[in-house]
């Protein structure tokens, strides 16, 4: 019965891959071997050498790479790219390759066998340079390599309990033919059962997603579903969207939007981690809006990161030194950066994964995404809502204020998908309407959301001239602008009287 | 000529010596050729495995003449043996009067 007692859960060990802690809760279990699988060009040879090197360079638990299908020099050559330096590793004596890739001998295959020869190899391996981890890529190239599919998937199962011997952390690659379907081809889960990672490459929309799930965690908790990741020039970033916990600080710090009149509809300015969204229709006075808000902090010695997915980076230069401002000049004071791109030049992980290196590097205290929606047209809607999830939760916890836009899609206003998914999480909403009023065309702003304190209800007429915006008087005897259908009720008694004696 | 060939073994398994049993009878029985067999146990000399790339055991290398052959397995199959490692059959003397009409 002691010995019962003595038994532990099994523990976990950190990867290092940028995420991965974060949905397995703390790494993949220690002393066991975790299955990765994946369809082809889904990543898991990166994975897999990322895990290594990480695991090697981070935490420095030597390692043991088995190929079964690329050359050692391909392996090392194609992560030089990402700054791995393998070789330097390799002649430290702690990376060790056993190179199981095909032979390029004939192999005629009579009677009985067993794979004791690559068993020797690892254990040879593992003892000679003291390793803890040991990496095989992939098991299905196995298959190829010899004709009897029992006896490989067997000694499969052998291999998984002699690691588990040695005391090493396994990880196990294998191939799916289908991205929802069979867990792997030759069915290896069945023999490596312990932990189960499934790589995806799912086409979207006309882009190609790529997403990570743990299908299962022996003896362990983790996060469920499937999480977006990409492979950038750092690795593999897993963003773990819907894992995000809502636990950021809040500031009462306000700052000021740039704009006096504005400040008092908000009550004083918006908090200092606070995101804004600005809400209005094409030409409705939304970019404007964003390059006050730049002024008003690059004049104060306030960085400043502008995203731009409409308009081009000169265009938004002419357009601010319109009203007098000189983006240039914080451009080259490094106050501002101005990033312009087209929503769709990369998936929606990849934006979010190149906004938050920028904000990293960048330092901001505001950010200014114009617009939001843009990003809409190349995602799914629940694509677009995680990523919209995870970029206010990052700018949150980073205390960086920050100002969204989203165009609505009618003139007169009404709502957009940008609007249904990120309302709820923004801490304002500013709205800006057309309103038609005798025929001619004014506009209309309103706060109509201020988390944490009290703002202006009325909606004020908002004016644009050669010196920027300037917010007016509230309208009266106009209802319904918010709905985008401004009617006008009939000045009240009391009013036709003062006039008529003005007059 | 002179044959080289390697059997690859880990320790004293069942495969292992019906291995080396067989591709002794395939040689004496088969082969004209002169030959040289030695038998290496991979569990004594770990570091000859992985300088060879052994993965299946048992393992029969045919080192010369070139080109270099593999054939794994219990060596069962002597017709397999023979043709995985290039070589040619001893032709088989007949027996005075056999063949004679």
């Amino acid at each position: 019965m002691n010995n019962v007692k003595a038994i532990e859960a099994p523990k976990k060990i950190a990867t290092g891959i940028e995420g991965l802690e974060h949905i397995t809760m703390g790494g993949i279990t220690e002393g066991r071997t975790t299955l990765v699988v994946g369809s082809s060009g889904s990543g898991k040879t990166i994975f897999a050498v990322e895990f290594l090197y990480r695991g090697i360079t981070e935490f420095d638990r030597p390692g043991v790479f088995v190929t079964f299908e690329e050359r050692t020099p391909g392996i090392m050559q194609n992560v030089k790219a990402l700054g791995w330096n393998l070789d330097e590793l390799v002649q430290q004596n702690k990376l060790k390759f056993i190179d199981a890739s095909p032979e390029p001998v004939p192999i005629t295959e009579t009677g009985d066998y067993d794979l004791s020869g690559l068993l020797v190899q690892i254990e040879y391996a593992v003892k000679e340079i003291g390793a803890k981890l040991v990496v095989m890529d992939s098991m299905g190239a196995l298959f190829h390599q010899f004709s009897n599919t029992e006896l490989i998937r067997r000694e499969i199962f052998r291999i998984a309990e002699a690691l588990k011997g040695l005391g090493v952390t396994g990880l196990m690659t294998a191939e799916r033919l289908e991205e929802y379907g069979l867990i792997s081809r030759y069915g290896v889960e069945e023999f490596v059962s312990d932990n189960v990672i499934i790589l995806r490459n799912v086409l979207e929309a006309e882009k190609c997603r790529r997403t990570i799930q743990v299908l299962k965690m022996r003896g362990n908790t983790h996060y469920k579903g499937e999480f977006p990741f990409t492979i950038s020039s750092t690795g593999i970033s897993i963003l773990p969207l819907s894992a995000m916990e809502l636990k950021q600080s809040s500031s009462t710090d306000r700052i000021s939007f740039g704009n006096a009149e504005l400040d008092k509809m908000t009550n004083g300015g918006l908090f200092r981690d606070s995101i804004t969204l600005v809400s209005g229709p094409t030409g409705g006075g939304k970019t404007l809006m964003c390059t006050t808000f730049t002024a008003e902090a690059c004049s104060h010695g306030e960085k400043v990161l502008l995203l731009a997915y409409e308009e081009s980076g000169q265009q938004l230069l002419r357009n601010a030194q319109s009203w007098g401002m000189d983006f240039r000049k914080w451009e080259q004071e490094g106050l501002l950066k101005v990033i312009c791109l087209y929503p769709e030049a990369m998936g929606l992980e990849d934006h979010l994964l190149m906004i938050r290196r920028e904000i990293e590097q960048f330092e901001p205290r505001r950010m200014i995404m114009d617009s939001v929606s843009a990003m809409e047209r190349v995602s799914t809607v629940s694509n677009f809502r995680e990523f919209v999830i995870g970029l206010t939760s990052y700018v949150k916890q980073k205390e960086i204020c920050s100002l969204c836009t989203s165009t609505t899609p009618k003139l007169s206003g009404g709502d957009s998908i940008t609007e249904a998914h990120i309302s709820t999480i923004t801490d304002a909403i500013i709205l800006l309407r057309y309103v038609e009023i005798n025929g001619v065309l004014r506009r209309g702003i309103a706060v109509i959301k201020m988390r944490g304190s009290q703002h202006d209800k009325r909606v004020r007429e908002f004016t644009i001239d050669g010196q920027g915006l300037h917010i007016g008087d509230p309208f009266k005897n106009v209802q319904n602008i918010i709905l985008g259908i401004p009617s006008i009720s009939g000045p009240s008694d009391k009013e036709q009287l003062e006039d008529m004696f003005q007059k | 000529m002179k044959y080289v060939l390697k059997l690859y073994v880990v320790g004293n398994t069942a495969v292992s010596s019906r291995a080396e049993r067989n591709l002794k009878n395939i040689c004496a029985e088969l082969i004209e050729d002169e030959y040289v067999i030695e038998v290496i146990d991979i569990l004594k000399k770990p570091k000859l495995a992985v300088d060879e790339s052994i993965r299946a055991i048992p393992t029969l290398i045919k080192e010369l003449p070139a080109p270099l052959r593999r054939v794994i397995g219990d060596l069962s199959d002597n017709e397999k043996v023979l043709l995985g490692l290039g070589l040619t059959r001893k032709e088989k003397i007949p027996e005075t009067g056999e063949y004679n009409e």
